[in-house]
């Protein structure tokens, strides 16, 4: 061996070759959020692939569909994304109010848009304990979830269920509103008004928290846009592509909220945009909250519903992004076929896009600042 | 300190080695008073780790809004003893392509190496096991040991997420030895030696933390970071990291052997508390005001092993609110916070108390 001499070169980039290996991350794993299944192709730390292998927890809903009465349909809607349950039933029932034409009356379309950002705020609130914990503030869960019983325990008073509601049906809801419920509601406003600027303390001040996302994974807008992302994942590149702004459905035209749109593309810029959401959603409910209109809660439909020969697409704003129900009907009892466009579906590819080039722990923080649902990607 | 009135455990321990010398050989009583010795501390190690446990999943349930064990014994005293029981019982599985030996060796590597840290503590006066002239120095040497075992562990598992977990640890606890004995050699500058007795008694007229003023808050502020990384806790905790490694370099471990794992992290734990409180807080030394001579002299009541145990367990409540509150850091801004800041940071404090020290500055 050479003697080592001033000016003797140890190592170039390039001398130190060391092997990729492969490492698979879920389908049991803590923060795949389900059972996802990432392939990751490793330089050490550093990740040179994302491969998504999705289909762990897929129930053909769409298929079931085909052979299910569209009242039926809307409670299978329940088990894609589970965090907005009551958003997702919405969606159908829109779509086959919108396909016979009937008119629900405004007390319907304003309870429907109070459970919508109360369904809105319930999973942004897990997802901001989820997001805590996969970054190692183990803290930010519970607090999370002392918050969202509030919310569930409203929901459970008025419909009896507290995450699978099926509070909507077509042509309107399924029950009255319970007497508590504006009661309840605001001392749940109250309650979680002073505990947002907690979750700001605890975690979006926090100097560890702000290295761990600020300039990782970043999403530019062009490949927001290209990769077909939506809800708070995309607006958090500047993507404005809030349904609820954009195609108002319900009663959001008689609102007053701003669309939340953050410039950076990064994973604090997608955090942040979900945070302010938050405030959105609270000034929604507080405006409607009080002047809820009287009216019937159940506009009068066959009692087999058909829908007219034709193709239907009805889209609303989950929690996560714009899902679009496509029925496609022959005139029966159930649709020929039904697609839903589901917002986590698009929203996960673009994981290998951003993943690129960073650590494993910053994979871990993209994925819940992507905020996917398993069975919303699966169905 | 041979005036002192403080509560002296050294003729309770030159009781039973008299009585020892008297009854057997030389050898014999040699032999037997080790045994006892090792007795004792596997049953204080037993004891704390289960106590600190309990201590812990109480804190977590306080900083989290909620109760924690409750349920097994009054306030879920029994639970921890019976999670013991539980891995006690639990299967021993060695995954097929697993270096046996070496798997197999490491918990118990990263176990002795606590124990041999836990000899060379003050518990109280005279509750020493061995009091060397380089304590100090022993105790960094013999801590840095059970990285060995955690590499092993890692290694041997034939697991891809322990691998990373362990190579983790290693460049983790590496780094931060440096600036833990950095932050350490800055009280053996003022207090002049290696010796743990020595640092106690130099103590006497006051603690450290408040005769070395800037140079040993700044020590202290390093001493708990460091502290925090080298016992693979809190925000630090990348060699485990449930999120991203599921359990990292511990993943393939079941049972007992999970469990040696647990106690020496705990052990660890303890040890760091403990050189934290012996070096910056006195020891067993109660605490005094100055010429306050009945407030002195009500502390001097305090028993020192209530004293030396009372701040340990301020410094382990410290390092577990670190714990529940912050995110874990990523392993390259983990190395940035070493080496571009504790390290300088630290090299200048130890100049600063140099000078400090040979200025007499200090109380």
């Amino acid at each position: 061996m050479e003697p080592v001499t001033e000016g003797t070169i140890l190592a170039q980039d390039g001398d130190l070759k060391t092997q990729e290996y492969f490492v698979n991350m879920g389908p049991q794993h803590p923060s795949t959020h389900g059972v996802l299944r990432l392939v990751l192709g490793l330089d050490g730390e550093i990740i040179t692939k994302v491969e998504p292998h999705i289909g762990y927890i897929h129930r053909s809903i769409e298929k079931m569909c085909e052979h299910d009465n569209y009242r039926q349909i809307v409670h299978l809607t329940d088990r894609m994304d589970y965090l907005s349950a009551h958003i997702n039933n919405e969606a159908v029932c829109l779509a086959v109010e919108n396909a016979l034409e009937i008119e629900v009356s405004d007390r319907v379309k304003v309870i429907r848009t109070i459970f919508a950002e109360l369904t809105r705020l319930a999973s942004h609130q897990l997802w901001w304990g989820v997001m805590g914990m996969d970054l190692g503030a183990l803290t930010t869960f519970l607090y999370a979830f002392r918050d969202r019983e509030m919310i569930n325990d409203i929901f459970e008073e008025t419909c009896g269920a507290r995450l699978t509601m099926n509070y909507n049906v077509p042509g309107g809801l399924m029950f009255d509103l319970h007497p508590n419920f504006q009661k309840r509601v605001k001392e749940f406003l109250v309650h979680f008004k002073s505990k947002l600027p907690e979750y700001d303390m605890l975690l979006s001040d926090n100097v560890i928290f702000r290295q761990r996302t600020e300039g990782v994974g970043v999403l530019s807008k062009e490949d927001a846009i290209s990769f077909g992302v939506t809800g708070p994942t995309a607006r958090g590149s500047g993507v404005s592509c809030d349904v609820r702004k954009l195609h108002p459905y319900s009663a959001y035209d008689r609102v007053e909220f701003k669309e939340i749109l953050m410039a950076d593309g990064d994973s604090f810029a997608r955090y942040k945009a979900r945070i302010l959401e938050m405030w959105e959603s609270i000034s929604i409910v507080e405006q409607l909250l009080d002047n809820i209109p009287e009216g019937d809660i159940l506009a009068p439909t066959k009692a087999v519903i058909k829908l007219p020969k034709g193709e239907f697409y009805q889209r609303v704003e989950t929690a996560r992004g714009e899902l679009g129900v496509y029925v496609i009907s022959d005139g029966g009892k159930s649709p020929y076929r039904l697609k839903f466009r589901s917002p986590g579906f698009s929203n996960l590819f673009v994981l290998e896009h951003i993943a690129k080039g960073a650590k494993i722990a910053d994979l871990v923080a993209m994925m819940s600042t992507i905020d996917i649902v398993v069975p919303d990607i699966d169905r | 300190m041979e005036e002192s009135g403080y509560f002296d455990f050294s003729p309770i321990v030159n009781n039973i080695h008299e009585s020892l010398a008297a009854s057997f050989s030389p050898g014999w009583a040699m032999a037997i008073a080790w045994a006892l010795i090792g007795i004792t501390l596997i049953l204080f190690a037993a004891l704390s780790v289960i106590i600190l446990v309990y201590v812990e999943r109480k804190v977590a349930a306080f900083f989290q809004v909620r109760l924690g064990p409750m349920r097994v014994g009054p306030w879920g005293l029994l639970q921890t003893v019976a999670d013991f029981i539980k891995l006690l019982m639990k299967e021993h599985i060695t995954s097929r392509n697993a270096d046996k030996f070496l798997f197999n060796l490491a918990p118990f590597i990263i176990v002795t190496a606590a124990f041999l840290g836990l000899g060379a503590i003050p518990f109280a006066l005279g509750l020493h096991i061995f009091d060397i002239n380089i304590g100090l120095f022993y105790i960094t040497a013999v801590s840095s040991v059970g990285v060995l075992g955690i590499l092993l562990g890692g290694w041997a598992g034939n697991n891809k997420y322990s691998l990373i977990g362990a190579l983790r640890s290693g460049a983790q606890i590496v780094s931060y030895e440096l600036s833990i004995t950095l932050s350490l050699l800055a009280v053996v500058v003022l207090a002049g030696s290696l010796q743990l007795s020595e640092i106690i008694a130099s103590q006497e007229n006051g603690w450290w933390i408040f005769k070395g003023h800037i140079s040993a808050w700044i020590a202290f502020v390093i001493f708990m970071i460091a502290g925090t990384a080298e016992t693979n806790r809190g925000p630090f905790d990348l060699a485990e990291a449930e999120s991203e490694l599921t359990a990292g370099f511990h993943t393939e471990y079941s049972g007992i052997k999970f469990a040696m794992f647990f106690l020496a992290e705990y052990l660890s734990l303890f040890i760091i508390a403990s050189v934290g409180a012996t070096v910056f807080f006195g020891g067993w030394l109660p605490f005094h005001i100055g010429t306050w001579q009945a407030f002195n002299h009500i502390m001097d009541y305090i028993p020192p092993i209530v004293w030396f145990f009372g701040k340990v367990a301020g410094i382990i409540g410290i390092i577990m609110w670190f714990k529940w509150t912050f995110p874990r850091l990523r392993i390259d801004q983990l190395l940035i916070l070493e080496w571009k800041y504790l390290l300088p940071i630290n090299l200048f404090n130890l100049i600063l108390v140099s000078f400090i020290a040979l200025m007499g500055w200090y109380f």
